[in-house]
């Protein structure tokens, strides 16, 4: 992109560091991992999902959300609660004291399905609600925030609340929602069986081949004026307003679209890991789910989701060998990525990268690499 | 009640009060400016200037008092809306994009694709760019359209505000102390960017740089602790005691 | 929720969970106080504030255990002794954060958010490698137990008494501080505007430190106050970060007599409500109503005008 007139979708180097990741997911993970510690980057994966999108909120919208994880829940819950009346059948359920509704429910002495189940008997009811229900409810918080523009620590500070909420709700409300233990022991998906090892291969690629999409139209966004408002926005909101722009609106819009990539992530978690349940939706997933995006690079799509299969890696490999060197770990994690790496692993790499493409360039014959030489803002 | 347009000026500020906890910056303030006027507010420091500017552009709430800009009443808007019926504002210290390169920062500016669906859906079509390019010659900012505007010296990001108001081609300009913080040779070259930007629009300048006021005003309005305490050409105001001794005594 | 309850009962439960709140109001105050002040003044928010909190439970709880072993006379008189102590322990750890952590990033209030909570990550890990994952408790001196019988079905426990005197002693303090001490003035100085106070001779980045030390130092206090209401866990500081970023948030955030007001209504409401619903229930209504009345409101219930 040497002027703006030609300004293409993506520049050479960031097709080629897509094209690097899509392989990464679709052959090297699969080819060199037996199907249980591919099933576990799948799970990772789903976070990526919440990841990319607090790249877009946070990273370039300067709206920081402590509550995630509600989203990542209420899109895994819906899916479940789909997946869990397919599994209690009343023939699957025939010793329970009323068949046919969910086993907590029937432990919990309820007798009858509760009204908000009924529609989830039906798959295309629950995949709607996957996506429409938590972008709605990020929709209304954002409405209610960004209307009378609050924003910045306040906006945190409610949305940590809200997950704070709604993990007592979950855990208290047991009969309706499974409780602390969550809603588990989902076994098909019409018919097919999610827990058999093909199931799991074919779920990561659906998971794999939703995230690169997902980065596509991420990046896509941010590309367009949308995108560019956005950063101005960070910086200059009342320059924003005076330009004629509602900037409320595009923040609950950038919002309700983190939500709902979170929701899809929430989905794609529930069906390759055969549960969910409240432990993904509290104040500390949330958070946790921050560091993803920080440790990646908050201003970098595919950064995120290196930084969250790096650091979901390393607290699978450390919590089980050193579980208090974890949380010290993840600790200092934190602080260093805030303190010294604000940019996370795409910092790093471009500061790394430019230095040697330099090198290269100065070694390539003349007029071969003027292709991305365009003056870039220092933010991406 | 004055629910109706009051009179042919374009703009016409009637009543205007506001109080912040019981202080009355600005108090039962009414002026009005022609089509194609250049006014000038000058008024000592405190005088509630900037407040008259924030008030007309929506961003401070009026206690009383109507703002009338052709045919709509400009109390009742939220700022954006204010911006898109044609009134275009800058600030006292230059905003700016300031991550953004001069490009980015002029097409944001761009009146059109200003909501959610429109700017993802907009394109950067020829006649876009070519307007970017007029506005950018007329800053005299041709040559660093691709920088980053962060980079620019303070009287460039001036310009580069004024650019960005320029390309909304609004109908009522508004400048808060446009050559402040300005070299000399700056302020010359501003003073003939606004002679030609001022073409075909109102103006309504804040400045405490007489000579420059001189230099641009058809009408200057003098404001003192939230009032009007004189009005009307630099040379009457130049000879008013009273103005004398608030202001240009000084 | 009321049927079968008479009049009397009802004024009784009332009462009694009234003064049962009270140590939970106590606590809060105490919490919102530190976190207010160290808000209001730097527009940090202190993730790690309920881990200050617990380390003036676990010195709280240090003193107890000294006392009974090798001072058993004095033991009596421990409580004032280790709270000071909780103050000066918390308040020195809050000194040294100020230096080595926040004081880099007061431009940038969002990372300030998770770099403390980094830092209460690490603590929590701290407390559980020193203290065990085990939850510990207090021996109170007998002054401190039993509980006056005002009629017979309301019973107040000293304890939360003492609590309560104790916390608004420790506001009224902290008001003083505020608006009487030179210091206080110059704190707020900093607060309106940090260049201007700079400029007319206010080290500020004294000033920081030693607010963010005394924001900590209370919330170590707090930590005295809540060894007598619950036991001490490694993330017992945790579960209260919510409740009293929504009482600070609740108050508006430079509020003083807010900051008391909205702890008093959210542990009140919290309190009677648990008689009715289950505790999980209780804690869901209050803070739901809190946010909700947040969003309607967002600065808070009083809040100062200031120019944007
Ligand atoms: N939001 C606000 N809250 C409280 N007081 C305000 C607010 N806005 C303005 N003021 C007060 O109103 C008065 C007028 O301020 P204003 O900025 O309009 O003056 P000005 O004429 O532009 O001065 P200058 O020449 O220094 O720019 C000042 O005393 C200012 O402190
Ligand atoms: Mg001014």
């Amino acid at each position: 992109m040497s002027s703006p007139t030609s300004r293409a979708f993506a520049t050479r180097g960031e097709i080629l560091a897509f094209a690097t990741l899509a392989v990464l997911l679709l052959a090297v993970l699969p080819a060199s991992m037996e199907i249980f510690r591919l099933n576990l980057f799948g799970k990772y994966l789903t976070y990526a999902f919440v990841a990319i999108g607090l790249v877009l909120c946070w990273g370039y919208g300067g709206i920081l959300s402590l509550g995630q994880g509600v989203f990542f829940g209420l899109g895994g819950y819906c899916l479940a609660m789909f997946l869990k009346l397919e599994a209690s059948d009343p023939e699957a359920t025939k010793i329970q004291s009323t068949p046919g509704i969910p086993d907590f429910m029937d432990w919990n002495q309820l007798t009858e399905l509760p009204w908000f189940w009924v529609p989830f008997e039906s798959l295309g009811f629950a995949l709607v609600a996957v996506v429409l229900v938590p972008t709605l409810f990020a929709g209304l918080i954002a409405f209610a925030m960004f209307k009378r523009r609050v924003g910045g620590v306040y906006f945190a500070i409610i949305t940590q609340s809200i997950a704070a909420i709604l993990t007592i709700l979950i855990i208290g409300q047991q009969g309706l929602t499974g409780g602390v233990n969550g809603i588990t022991d989902l076994r098909t998906l019409k018919g097919w069986d999610i827990r058999t090892d093909e199931a799991k291969l074919v779920l990561y690629y659906v998971n794999a081949f939703l995230l690169l999409g997902a980065l596509v139209f991420c990046h896509w966004v941010l590309g367009t004026k949308f995108g560019r408002i956005l950063v101005a926005m960070r910086t200059r909101e009342d320059r924003v307003r005076f330009s004629g722009y509602d900037v409320a609106s595009f923040k609950i819009f950038v919002f309700c679209l983190a939500a709902a990539l979170s929701a899809i992530g929430g989905a794609m978690f529930t069906l390759q890991v055969g549960f969910m349940s409240p432990s993904f939706v509290g104040i500390v997933p949330s958070i946790e789910m921050v560091i993803f995006a920080a440790v990646g690079g908050r201003l970098s799509l595919l950064g995120a989701v290196y930084g969250t299969l790096l650091v979901n890696w390393a607290k699978t490999t450390f919590s089980e060998t050193m579980p208090e060197l974890w949380l010290l770990a993840m600790g200092g994690l934190f602080i260093a990525v805030v303190l010294f790496f604000p940019n996370g692993l795409a910092g790093l790499w471009q500061s790394f990268r430019q230095p040697l493409m330099h090198a290269i360039r100065r070694h390539a014959p003349a007029g071969s690499v003027v292709a991305d030489a365009a003056p870039e803002g220092g933010t991406r | 009640m004055l629910d109706s347009r009051p009179s042919d000026y374009m703009l016409n500020v009637e009543g205007l009060t506001v109080s912040f906890d019981g202080f009355k910056a600005v108090d039962d303030l009414s002026f009005y400016v022609d089509e194609e006027e250049i006014r000038v507010i000058i008024g000592p420091n405190g005088a509630g200037k900037t407040t008259v500017l924030d008030l007309i552009c929506g961003r401070t709430r009026a206690s009383a008092g109507q703002v009338w800009f052709r045919d709509q009443e400009l109390t009742r808007l939220k700022e954006h809306e204010i911006v898109r019926t044609g009134v275009g504002r800058k600030f006292q210290n230059p905003t700016i994009y300031e991550d953004l390169t001069v490009f980015e920062n002029l097409e944001i500016s761009y009146p059109s694709g200003r909501t959610v669906f429109g700017a993802l859906g907009f394109k950067k079509t020829r006649a876009v760019i070519d307007r970017i390019e007029e506005i950018a010659e007329t800053i005299f900012l041709a040559d660093c359209l691709h920088h980053v505007s962060g980079a620019l010296s303070h009287g460039q990001k001036q310009w580069l505000e004024i650019g960005m108001l320029l390309i909304q081609d609004p109908a009522l300009l508004m400048l808060d102390e446009p050559v402040a913080g300005m070299s000399p040779s700056e302020r010359i070259r501003t003073a003939e960017l606004l002679q030609t930007i001022t073409r075909g629009r109102s103006v309504l300048v804040i400045e405490h740089d007489m000579a420059f006021v001189e230099n641009i005003a058809h009408r200057v309005t003098v404001l003192h602790q939230g009032r009007i305490l004189a009005e009307g050409s630099m040379d009457k105001i130049k000879s008013d005691p009273r103005v004398v001794e608030v202001y240009l005594g000084h | 929720m009321f049927e079968g309850y008479s009049w009397a009962e009802l004024g009784s439960i009332f009462a009694m969970q009234g003064f049962a709140g009270l140590s939970l109001f106590s606590v809060l105050v105490l919490m919102a106080l530190g976190l207010a002040i160290i808000f209001g003044q730097m527009g940090v928010i202190n993730m790690a504030h309920g881990e200050f909190m617990i380390l003036g439970a676990y010195v709280t709880y240090l003193c107890s255990n000294f006392f009974a072993e090798n001072l058993p006379a004095l033991f009596s008189g421990y409580f004032l002794i280790a709270m000071l102590l909780a103050f000066l322990a918390s308040a020195s750890l809050g000194a040294l954060v100020e230096w080595g952590l926040i004081r880099h990033l007061y431009k940038r209030p969002l990372d300030t958010l998770l770099a403390t909570w980094g830092l209460s990550l690490i603590l929590q890990q701290v407390y559980r490698s020193v203290f065990g994952a085990r939850e510990v408790g207090v021996t109170l001196p007998d002054w401190l137990m039993g509980s006056f019988a005002v009629t017979d079905m309301i019973e107040i426990p000293i304890n939360g008494v003492f609590v309560m005197f104790l916390t608004l002693g420790i506001t009224a303090g902290v008001w003083l501080w505020n608006f009487r001490s030179s210091w206080g003035t110059q704190m707020r100085a900093v607060v309106q505007n940090r260049v201007m106070a700079g400029a007319v001779g206010i080290d500020t980045e004294r000033i920081d430190r030693l607010t963010f030390a005394i924001g900590c130092g209370i919330a170590g206090i707090a930590g005295s106050a809540f060894t007598m209401i619950g036991s001490t866990g490694p993330t017992s500081g945790q579960l209260y970060i919510v409740d009293t970023f929504l009482v600070v948030v609740f108050g508006g955030a430079q509020s003083l007599l807010g900051t008391i007001f909205s702890a008093f209504a959210i542990s009140q409401s919290q309190s009677t409500m648990e008689f009715f619903l289950s505790g999980s229930m209780a804690k869901v209504l209050t803070l739901l109503t809190v946010v909700t009345i947040l969003m309607i409101r967002p600065q808070g219930l009083m809040s100062l005008r200031v120019r944007a």
